[in-house]
């Protein structure tokens, strides 16, 4: 038994560990690779080297055809039309959620408990149950066909984020609030020049997960936007890779590699944020 | 003196909370209480839109229940799927962040690679993938065909494996809850278990006795969100199957959709999202009130 500790056995285990760990994760990016490889392969090698994520003669043809995008509109467009609402749906959450978490974290009033109760409960709410009826009201409207059913329902915070940052605001030692409050400061103040700085870093962790929702939703920019001319790149993939149309299947990997850039370089850059932002509002909920 | 200060400090409080969650008050009556009432009362109506609504009673649940085969189709749909996907992805998530609780180096590496698939999995660029990767000259025959097993079926167009491509694409995306898992280990003291193995412990009890019981409340948590999220499972459905071959995958939200947006039956469309709504209520309440069975909770337990 004495083995067990040995240093050669020490070291078996350490190289089975990464060995096996590392193999497993190379077969769970490989589909990534293999998008991104296929991006760069000339037609004849996309389906006859499949496995290869090494292209032959790699090409940047493919990007060049799909850039071209349909119906005489480019992937300039949908990358535009993307950013517009990703940004600013992101920008109106945050702001918004960090308002109302502040009143739900930090002041007691009467009702608070119902409508905390009423804020958590959307979190379970399925987008389907109101998608009908905001489909109609926008309708009403006449918003069907603009970013706005998009853009303004983020105005009015929501409870993921809210939640997020109060779990953060909870954190935050109440004398800071109170000694301000001794002071004579009001609340806007106390919450604008004591605690917003130091909400800086969950409200960049929200942000992140907000950019990247938005840039990957489907249901709700599939529904409003009709006319190719505001298709953000969810939509207009969709129509791209039409089964029953093109079968150009180099520019419609390009493409799809193209619009996930975005949220992988994200993701590479600010990876810690989003792992916290993910274990610290999972395990508390 | 006292009093009439909290009195007046009661009413500051009572103007500054209101104030702060106002738009969040604003927009959960204008955007959700208000239209889910309102799609309350379109379930009771036929509506497309063009002409107004015309009360129908409870001839959209009639229907639904009774006279529409592709709705129990894709009620079974749903169920296979979240039923096969949710505990596949939990399993992983669980066996995976067990092993990636070690001191070793690169484990942060390994951590953020293992999350990657989570963070494009759900978007159209990857269903656009899948739907090549397991298509008749896809990834998944041409390995086949390496280790010679000849095949050149389409796995998304066969009504007894579509599901499965879509099932793998979830299991495949076992990323966040193997964060969440991955803190909530990370918080079990290490002296149990050096105590357990002490009294000689085999790591499969250890595993039942100590790693299940306290990450119970954290399992309780993934098992909720994940099930509503396999429940209300979309845009793979959409892209990589279109909820054929013959509405294997034709899951309830696409089928929703699909009634509304495309047939125009926002009356029937708004039942079937009410009767969506109260599954995914009581499937919770259950989950929730079984729970104080299987969920050990630390403070619970008279300390």
């Amino acid at each position: 038994m004495a083995s067990a500790t040995s240093p050669l056995r020490k070291k078996l285990n350490t190289f089975l560990f990464h060995f096996l760990v590392s193999a497993f994760a190379f077969i769970m990016i490989y589909p990534i690779l293999w998008l991104a490889a296929s991006s760069f392969k000339p037609a004849g090698e996309i389906w006859t080297r499949v496995l290869s994520l090494i292209p032959v003669e790699p090409t940047l043809v493919n990007y060049v055809n799909g850039w071209q995008g349909f119906g005489g509109l480019t992937f300039g467009v949908f990358f535009k039309n993307s950013i517009i609402v990703s940004v600013l749906e992101t920008l109106f959450v945050i702001i918004s959620s960090t308002i109302v978490a502040y009143g739900f974290a930090r002041i007691e009033f009467p009702g608070k408990k119902i409508w905390f109760s009423c804020m958590m409960a959307t979190l379970m709410l399925p987008v389907q149950i109101k998608i009908i009826p905001q489909y109609i009201f926008f309708g009403y409207l006449k918003w069907i066909n603009t970013f706005l059913p998009l853009i303004v329902p983020k105005l009015f915070g929501e409870a993921f984020y809210i939640f997020m940052l109060m779990q953060f605001i909870r954190g935050i030692p109440r004398e800071l609030d109170e000694a301000a409050e001794m002071d004579g400061c009001s609340r806007l103040y106390t919450f604008a020049h004591i605690l917003l700085p130091l909400l800086k870093p969950p409200m960049f962790t929200a942000a992140i997960f907000s950019f990247y929702w938005s840039w990957g939703d489907f249901l709700t920019q599939l529904i409003y936007l009709n006319n190719p001319k505001l298709y953000t790149l969810s939509v207009a993939l969709r129509s791209f890779a039409d089964p029953g149309g093109m079968t150009d299947w180099g520019a419609i990997f390009a493409m799809s590699f193209l619009s996930l850039l975005p949220v992988l370089v994200l993701f590479v850059s600010f990876q810690r944020y989003l792992t916290q932002g993910i274990a610290s509002t999972g395990l508390k909920g | 003196m006292r009093a009439t200060l909290s009195k007046a400090r009661k009413i500051r409080n009572l103007r500054d909370g209101y104030a702060f969650i106002s738009l969040w008050l604003f927009g959960f009556f204008s955007l959700t209480f208000i239209p889910l009432l309102f799609s309350f009362y379109l379930s009771f109506t036929d509506y497309d839109l063009l002409t107004p609504p015309v009360w129908s009673g409870l001839n959209n649940f009639v229907t639904m229940f009774t006279k529409d085969p592709r709705y129990w189709k894709s009620v079974f749909a749903t169920f296979y799927y979240a039923i096969a996907a949710v505990p596949l992805r939990l399993v992983v998530a669980l066996a995976v962040a067990m092993i990636l609780n070690t001191d070793r180096k690169g484990v942060s590496v390994y951590r953020a690679l293992y999350y990657a698939p989570s963070i494009v999995g759900s978007s159209v660029a990857v269903a656009v993938m899948w739907r090549q990767y397991f298509g008749t000259e896809g990834i998944l025959n041409v390995l086949l065909n390496v280790i010679g097993i000849p095949s050149n079926i389409s796995w998304t167009g066969d009504p007894r494996f579509a599901i499965w491509t879509l099932i793998l694409l979830a299991a495949w995306q076992f990323g966040s809850p193997m964060l969440v898992f991955l803190s909530g280990l990370k918080q079990i003291p290490n002296e149990l278990y050096e105590s357990a193995s002490i009294d000689g412990a085999s790591g499969l009890r250890k595993f039942v006795k100590i790693t299940l019981p306290l990450l119970s409340p954290v399992i309780l948590f993934n098992l909720v969100m994940q099930m509503i999220h396999g429940i209300i499972v979309f845009t793979p459905a959409l892209i990589i199957t279109g909820g054929q071959p013959l509405d294997t995958t034709n899951f309830y939200a696409l089928y929703l959709y699909r009634r509304g947006f495309e047939n125009f039956q926002m009356g029937y469309a708004s039942g079937m999202a009410w009767v969506l709504l109260v599954v995914i209520a009581l499937f919770t309440m259950v989950i929730f009130k079984t729970s104080s069975n299987w969920v050990f909770y630390e403070t619970g337990k008279g300390r």
